[in-house]
């Protein structure tokens, strides 16, 4: 296998198990801000608790996205060095206005909240809190304004073969930063609040504590509701955006090979023939890509073999069609995780203001439960579409993904990182999992005696 | 000064601070095998950088970050070059991150000595492994005229470049034990006040044989030797005191000569690359330098800017979280790990 191949497995990897933890940490901060907020205001001890025990996983969670953040930032360099010497006055910038602005800000400020209860007064603990869930938004930003000069360059000039910023507003308002960083940003939202909601219906179900878990679980089945629309809403606008900037995208996340017609159907289901350029079996919802593309029932969507002709005009010879099946596929498993959230999330505020949460209805809670997979499962393939979808392009229109590789690594390197990187992530994976089922179980009440007193006779005292 | 020379003194400055900050904690995770008794010091152990050791390691971030922004070639070309030495430091530092937050979270003895180990190489290697990479930067590089590096295994691990290795490991010990003392009480920060002045002759020792090769095999005293030399003096001054404090208990003085050797020793680094940032063992005309490998004007302006504008509030907020954590960490208080 070639140094490429291996180094798109590495940063496929890497960047999607990264991505399962950041936007828990995103969402979670935001919830256990919430409830320490509550606790500071109504001085109610129990919500101080809620803070504390989802606070456990938060912790658990952050390390893994921490550490695994760090393999993102070196391996630019390391598997795509002649990537980073063309981008890199425009792309690190805001990497390194990240580690500044957010990393330091996330990291100085959870040590204060960890181990600072005793030791600042409540309204600083509370602002530390606030200011991390800021810090992972900020975060969020700089890291998308990044992306968003992937998919959509501005705000720089081409000198000696390299790309060179000169307008750094242009990159701060890229029409593509302003649609992915709500979606991206509500996804994250939604991540932390389906598992908040997931985990405590599991509880309810259970019957264990259950007034704190019906309290938390209320809580964030409002944040849930909340950003899932807005996720939705944002997500539209994306969709709108991309048949402007990326109309090869576009179509290949519709298995679109020639003109849509007008008004454009919507394909949901189709078998895609890649090698003769057709599909067959094709399931189609009338007018829904018109609406999709342009906020109104007509208008024409152009497909991969039009557009395929116009790229090679534009920037010669070459196959410019990105893996369709991948980028059809996943756009279709987000809509419709997007969408179970959306409804899981109405029908739980229903039952809240029917005050039917003392009763929590068994089927209903059980879906909340596996309802904590929908999230990761829509910001995985959401990410899948968006980098799959650019393919060949690393800068859309500037640079192509073989040609960012790494000239000076050799196959065996990457191989062997690709290996290493792998097995330690699998057991961090397992590692977490492990350690979020013994919190769960052992609920929040049980926190007081953590760290086995056994070896350690004096530590109650705390 | 041109944004340039700024940027590579920022870029200095990160890497100091980080070696300084950074080694201390790397320090105490070593101590945590060779000077912990029993399992409750451990704890006090990594409690007492439990709130510092997370945004140290964001130095390393950020001045790897700076790298990228401010000499792409310069990231481009040391990352993609020392790739299996930064498979290995990545390595470390992600089973010593989780390590901190998992090793309490289960009540089985197997499990703690498991991240524990993962504790102590993981605060070993990437100390080692970075002092490796920065001694053969002054050294010299097999870099093309493409500002490709192709280096060989002995290219990277030489005489030199592991005498460095053992002497910045060292250093952060005895820098973390001086730490240690600061944030501990009684028979624990006797032991770690002791084994630091025990091991001042072996780390002296180091010291000088990093000189003298540093000397004689790279061209770095020829270029900038009278800022060196003073910057020797320096050291050694700091040393000495180092060890005079130790002896008189004035552990937060100590503390901060222990890390101004620190400090001295990875600016003499940069010290005596620049005005280069990488240097070529194939042709003078190959180097990197604060020019070449640097990013476009318009670039390092704004992240002057932005950085300038940030720097204060940064500094302030960790200098304030240090003080509220001034206090010391012992086994009749709660511990969070």
């Amino acid at each position: 296998m070639d140094t490429v191949l291996l180094s798109r497995i590495q940063f496929a990897s890497t960047t999607i198990f990264h991505y399962f933890f950041v936007p828990v940490s995103i969402g979670l901060a935001l919830i256990i801000a919430i409830m320490e907020t509550m606790y500071v205001r109504k001085g109610n001890e129990e919500y101080k608790r809620m803070a504390q025990f989802w606070g456990k996983l938060f912790l658990i969670n952050f390390a893994v996205g921490v550490v695994t953040g760090i393999l993102q930032e070196f391996q630019f360099g390391m598997n795509w060095s002649d990537y980073s010497r063309f981008v890199g006055d425009v792309f690190g910038a805001p990497l390194a206005i990240e580690a500044l602005l957010a990393f330091f800000l996330e990291s100085t400020f959870i040590g204060i909240w960890i181990f600072g209860w005793d030791k600042v007064s409540k309204r600083i603990h509370l602002l530390s809190i606030w200011l991390v869930a800021f810090g992972t938004m900020l975060s969020a930003f700089w890291i998308l304004l990044a992306n968003s000069f992937m998919q959509h360059p501005v705000g720089f000039a081409i000198n000696n073969g390299r790309a060179e910023m000169n307008d750094i507003f242009a990159l701060i308002t890229n029409g593509q930063l302003l649609v992915e960083f709500p979606h991206t940003v509500l996804a994250a939202y939604a991540t932390g609040a389906f598992l908040v909601t997931g985990i405590s219906a599991y509880k309810l179900l259970k019957k264990q504590d259950v007034a704190f878990f019906r309290k938390s679980f209320e809580i964030a089945a409002i944040v849930g509701v909340i950003s899932s629309f807005g996720v939705a809403v944002a997500g539209h606008a994306q969709a709108q955006y991309l048949v402007e900037t990326q109309p090869m995208k576009m179509a290949a996340s519709e298995a679109l090979w020639g003109e849509s017609g007008d008004p454009a159907p919507w394909t949901v289901f189709a078998n895609i023939d890649v090698k003769n350029q057709t599909n067959s079996n094709e399931v189609q919802v009338p007018y829904l890509l018109s609406f999709l593309s342009y906020s109104k029932f007509s208008g024409d969507v152009k497909g991969m073999l039009e557009l395929q002709k116009e790229y090679e005009v534009a920037y010669g010879p070459g196959d410019y069609i990105p893996p369709v099946k991948t980028t059809f596929w996943s756009f279709r498993i987000m809509v419709a995780a997007g969408t179970l959230m959306m409804l899981f999330g109405v029908y739980a505020i229903y039952l809240m203001w029917r005050k039917k949460m003392d009763r929590p209805n068994t089927w209903f809670m059980r879906f909340m439960f596996w309802g904590l997979l929908l999230p990761p499962i829509a910001n995985t393939a959401g990410w899948i579409m968006t980098e799959i979808g650019r393919q060949p392009w690393t800068v859309f229109g500037l640079m192509t993904t073989e040609d960012s590789v790494s000239p000076n690594i050799t196959s065996g390197q990457v191989l062997f990182s690709v290996i290493s990187f792998t097995a330690i992530y699998a057991i961090l994976g397992a590692v977490l999992v492990g350690l979020f089922v013994k919190v769960i179980k052992k609920g929040p009440y049980a926190m007081d005696n953590e760290h086995g007193e056994s070896h350690d006779p004096y530590n109650k005292e705390g | 000064m041109s944004l340039n020379e700024l940027w590579f003194l920022l870029i200095a400055v990160l890497f100091v601070g980080f070696f300084f900050l950074e080694g201390f904690d790397f320090g105490v995770g070593m101590e945590t095998q060779i000077l912990a008794k029993n399992d409750t010091e451990r704890r006090i152990l990594i409690n007492s950088i439990g709130p510092f050791w997370d945004a140290n390691e964001v130095w390393l971030i950020t001045g790897a970050g700076a790298m990228f922004a401010a000499f792409p070639h310069w990231y481009a070309t040391l990352f993609s070059g020392f790739y299996i030495p930064f498979v290995f430091a990545l390595l470390a530092l992600i089973a010593r991150g989780v390590a901190f937050e998992f090793r309490g979270k289960r009540d089985s003895k197997a499990w703690q000595k498991t991240w524990d180990v993962c504790i102590f190489f993981g605060s070993f290697l990437p100390p080692f492994l970075l002092a490796v990479v920065f001694a053969s930067f002054i050294k010299g590089l097999p870099i093309d005229k493409d500002m490709q590096m192709y280096a060989g295994f002995f290219d990277i691990v030489n005489a030199y470049t592991v005498v460095a290795g053992i002497t910045v490991v060292l250093l952060c010990l005895v820098h973390g034990l001086m730490f240690t003392t600061l944030r501990t009480l009684g028979d624990l920060q006797e032991r770690a006040r002791k084994l630091a002045q025990k091991l001042l002759i072996p780390l002296a020792a180091l010291l000088v044989a990093f000189v003298v090769m540093t000397y004689t095999m790279t061209d770095i005293f020829d270029k900038r030797g009278t800022l060196l030399w003073i910057v020797v003096v320096l050291a050694v001054a700091a040393y000495l005191l180092a060890g005079y404090f130790m002896t008189k208990k004035k552990d937060g003085y100590a503390f901060g000569m222990t890390g101004a050797v620190m400090a001295l020793s990875v600016a003499s680094i940069f010290i005596g690359l620049f005005p280069r940032v990488m240097i070529s063992s194939l042709d003078q005309a190959f180097n990197l330098t604060i020019t070449n490998a640097a990013s476009g004007q318009y670039s390092l302006k704004v992240m002057t800017i932005v950085a300038l504008t940030l720097l204060p509030f940064v500094l302030g907020y960790q200098i304030w979280s240090y003080f509220i954590f001034h206090k010391r960490v012992h086994e009749k208080e709660h511990l969070e790990y």
